[in-house]
């Protein structure tokens, strides 16, 4: 330091005075200018080696080749490379024996997740949970099923999807339109609604539904089940409890038995590996209605 | 650039520094205080501590890559960072507390710089010898006897710099282990490369750099003049007893003349290289150098002790005025201190209380919102949490969750039979959980009912709660 103690007495000040006090004119230490002309060096040699000037068309590439995009894809790369042992883990296990490994069920569940999101929240929502009741994308959160609700059955339809023509696993079944192609008369209509709300525990017309339970019947039992209960293996839903793919008004039954729905679900194992089908099948399956 | 005729250099070199060997009470006091901190320092990362076998066994450890600070007994997880929050308010307050008391004491006896700057200077003068001998060699041209003297001086300097940086990365993993890794050149790069730093840190500003560190670099001395009153204790000159100053002549005093001889030993010792008969500066750390170097030559002419001394600016004024000081105790017993001593002393005590409170479990509940709640095939209404659970101990245990206050409302938990989970030792685990409101109930019906959840672990009183919300169906 430039002793600024010692000698201070004969030192000029800069001039200025702020309520009698004033400064002292010292000089910087020479130590501070050799930094500045280091940082000055640093800056050149900077340029030189790495990306710095901003060109029209990208910027100087400097000589490193160093590029904060390669770091991104090594990063990604190597994540990847750190999952493999755990994607092969997933293939090599036995699908319903998954959840039996924490660690790799947890994984499972995590990469499910972001296969999920990218996949297949575009229809079942964000939070899987169809993305509002009626909408005729099921909810995955509850315990209804109607294809099936173990992890080989979510893995088939996941893999092959529901009523496409891509492929001949595919899962498929259509329900008539009992009223546009006149199967039924609109009366029949009316008992049978009514004998619907009866069943899944709502207000109706006691008459009406007991005509209904006629007309159900023969009509809807073979698929939906003598007591409503639905068929898995013909993707038939339960009508007799509280969930409803499209809704479970008495307008929206009849609206469903004139008209039938059928949803589609493309297949994605062209799209998927097996491992992430799986790692999806395990997130589904621990929504809160795993069977 | 004022009056001066010629332009004012606008950068000057550094002028070297050679304190001055010197013996006192002090100087004592600084030499054990170094030892003391320094085998603090030193020693501290390798005493061990036995936490049971699934815990790390150093007293003191920073355990950045689990996220944890264990200090002796008292373990640290991040959500009670507040602990090391509330540390480091009582060093901010201490400090003002030394400072506004004793002034610049913790510049002068505590902080790393003066203290790791003392123990080079030490180095130095063990090599070349005291101020004039180092002075000599200084200005002599370089030699055999200057690259030898200033080659094993800076060796000696790389050395203490290496054990710094290394007993430093030692803190952050398991020194004995870490040993071993470093030696055998295994230790992370991480590692390697903070020693490297801290070594020439060190070096650099141990060695070089001194007291620019001080005047240049260190925010503190700009601040505590803020914190300074008249009652601080601080170094002065009793400029009224030394002037006018002089030097003696044929070994005695002119009658007229002030105590002070001139002799420049305040001076010679000074580690920043100020006089401090200039009064008190911005350079000035108080290390009390000054005061052992003038009481040694007041002894040898004769006069009584104190023409530099600790002493507060307001006793400056009574002893111009012939009036005696006041008392130490009165100077530092004030309303500032005592405030100062309260508000540190009650976060003190808040903290200890807090850390003897606190329980080894705990957790939080994030709802799921993303559906806010699932109708099931029986018309009942589900919510979803993802409840973090922390098991603070070294043993895997058994939490116990209990849903209170809502009969209607039933706990399941995703992938687990029954209300029980396992969180292994000084772990933690997001459980999903379930609650579930039968069809009708108030609970299913209502937009919003209030629900705390219970944890108690297997075996043991203790147990927590956290509140929550159920969402249900308006109908």
């Amino acid at each position: 330091m430039a002793a600024p103690n010692k000698k201070n007495h004969d030192r000029p000040t800069t001039g200025h005075s702020w309520d009698g006090i004033e400064e002292f004119d010292n000089p910087m230490p020479r130590w501070w200018l050799w930094t500045f002309y280091a940082t000055i060096i640093w800056a050149v040699v900077y340029w030189i080696l790495f990306p710095a000037w901003p060109l029209v068309r990208g910027a100087t590439a400097g000589m490193l080749g160093y590029s904060s995009r390669a770091d991104v894809a090594a990063e990604i790369q190597a994540v990847d490379d750190a999952n493999a042992v755990w994607y092969q883990r997933l293939v090599d296990t036995d699908v319903n024996a998954i959840h039996e490994d924490a660690d790799l069920q947890r994984f499972a569940v995590n990469a499910g997740a972001a296969v999920f999101r990218a996949q297949c929240s575009q229809c079942h929502g964000a939070g899987a949970d169809g993305i509002r009741p009626g909408s005729g994308f099921p909810n995955l959160n509850d315990d209804e099923w109607m294809w099936g609700g173990t992890m080989d059955d979510i893995v088939q339809t996941v893999t092959y999807g529901i009523r496409n023509e891509d492929f001949p696993d595919a899962r498929y079944s259509e329900m008539p339109s009992f009223g546009r192609d006149e199967l039924l008369t609109s009366e029949e209509i009316d008992q049978v609604v009514n004998h619907v709300l009866n069943i899944s525990g709502q207000a109706h017309d006691a008459a009406l539904a007991e005509a209904g339970a006629e007309v159900f019947d023969l009509n809807c039992s073979s698929c939906h089940g003598v007591n409503g209960e639905g068929d898995q293996f013909q993707g038939a839903p339960a009508l007799n409890n509280a969930i409803w793919l499209y809704g479970g008004s008495e307008a929206e039954i009849r609206a469903s038995v004139t008209v039938a729905h059928f949803g589609v679900m493309p297949g994605f194992t062209e799209r998927l590996n097996e491992a992430q089908i799986r790692a999806v099948a395990s997130y589904v399956h621990q929504l809160g209605g795993g069977q | 650039m004022s009056t001066s005729e010629e332009p004012e250099k606008l950068y000057a070199a550094r002028e070297p520094v050679f304190p001055r060997r010197v013996k006192g009470d002090f100087r004592n006091l600084k030499w054990w205080l170094m030892g003391l901190m320094l085998g603090i320092y030193y020693i501290t990362p390798w005493i061990r501590w036995d936490r049971g076998p699934a815990m790390p066994d150093q007293a003191v450890l920073v355990d950045l890559a689990n996220r944890r600070f264990f200090f002796f007994m008292v373990e640290i997880w991040p959500h009670e960072f507040y602990f090391v929050a509330g540390l480091l308010i009582m060093a901010g307050i201490g400090l003002f507390l030394f400072t506004s008391a004793l002034g610049r004491v913790w510049c002068g006896y505590a902080c790393p710089q003066t203290v790791w700057t003392d123990l080079y200077i030490l180095v130095e003068r063990w090599v070349e010898g005291d101020r004039n001998a180092r002075l000599r060699l200084y200005r002599q041209p370089w030699g055999p006897e200057k690259i030898r003297k200033y080659g094993t001086k800076w060796l000696l300097w790389l050395l203490i710099g290496l054990a710094t940086g290394g007993a430093w990365v030692f803190y952050f993993t398991d020194a004995p282990q870490l040993l071993v890794d470093l030696v055998t050149f295994n230790a992370h790069p991480v590692a390697y490369g903070t020693i490297a730093f801290l070594t020439a840190t060190t070096f650099l500003f141990g060695g070089f750099f001194r007291e620019q560190v001080c005047i240049y670099g260190c925010p503190w001395p700009r601040i505590q003049a803020a914190m300074m009153d008249e009652d601080t204790i601080t170094i002065s000159y009793r400029e009224w007893r030394g002037e006018p100053r002089g030097k003696m002549k044929k070994g005695a005093l002119d009658p007229n003349q002030g105590d002070c001889i001139d002799c420049m030993a305040c001076v010679n010792v000074c580690p920043m290289g100020i006089d401090i008969r200039d009064g008190q500066q911005l350079a000035c750390i108080t290390c009390g150098l000054c005061i052992d170097a003038c009481n040694d030559v007041m002894d040898k002419i004769g006069k009584p002790r104190g023409l530099i001394g600790y002493l507060a600016l307001s006793d400056e004024v009574r002893e111009r005025a012939g009036n005696a000081p006041k008392s130490v105790w009165k100077h530092v017993f004030r309303p500032r201190t005592i405030v100062y001593t309260v508000l540190w002393a009650g976060i003190g005590v808040g903290l200890l209380v807090a850390l003897f409170l606190r329980t080894d479990i705990d957790m939080s509940i994030s709802p799921i919102r993303n559906p806010t709640y699932v109708t099931l095939s029986s018309g009942a209404i589900r919510n979803a949490y993802d409840i973090r659970l922390r098991n603070m101990n070294a043993e895997p245990r058994q939490f116990y969750l209990t849903v209170a206050n809502e009969p209607s409302i039933t706990l399941t938990m995703e992938g687990v039979q029954g209300q029980l989970v396992t969180v292994g030792p000084d772990e933690q685990l997001i459980q999903r959980v379930y609650l579930t409101a039968a069809a009708g109930t108030d609970a299913a019906t209502t937009a919003s009912t209030p629900v705390r959840l219970w944890v108690s672990v297997t075996g043991e009183t203790d147990r927590i709660h956290g509140d929550t919300v159920f969402n249900g169906r308006e109908q």
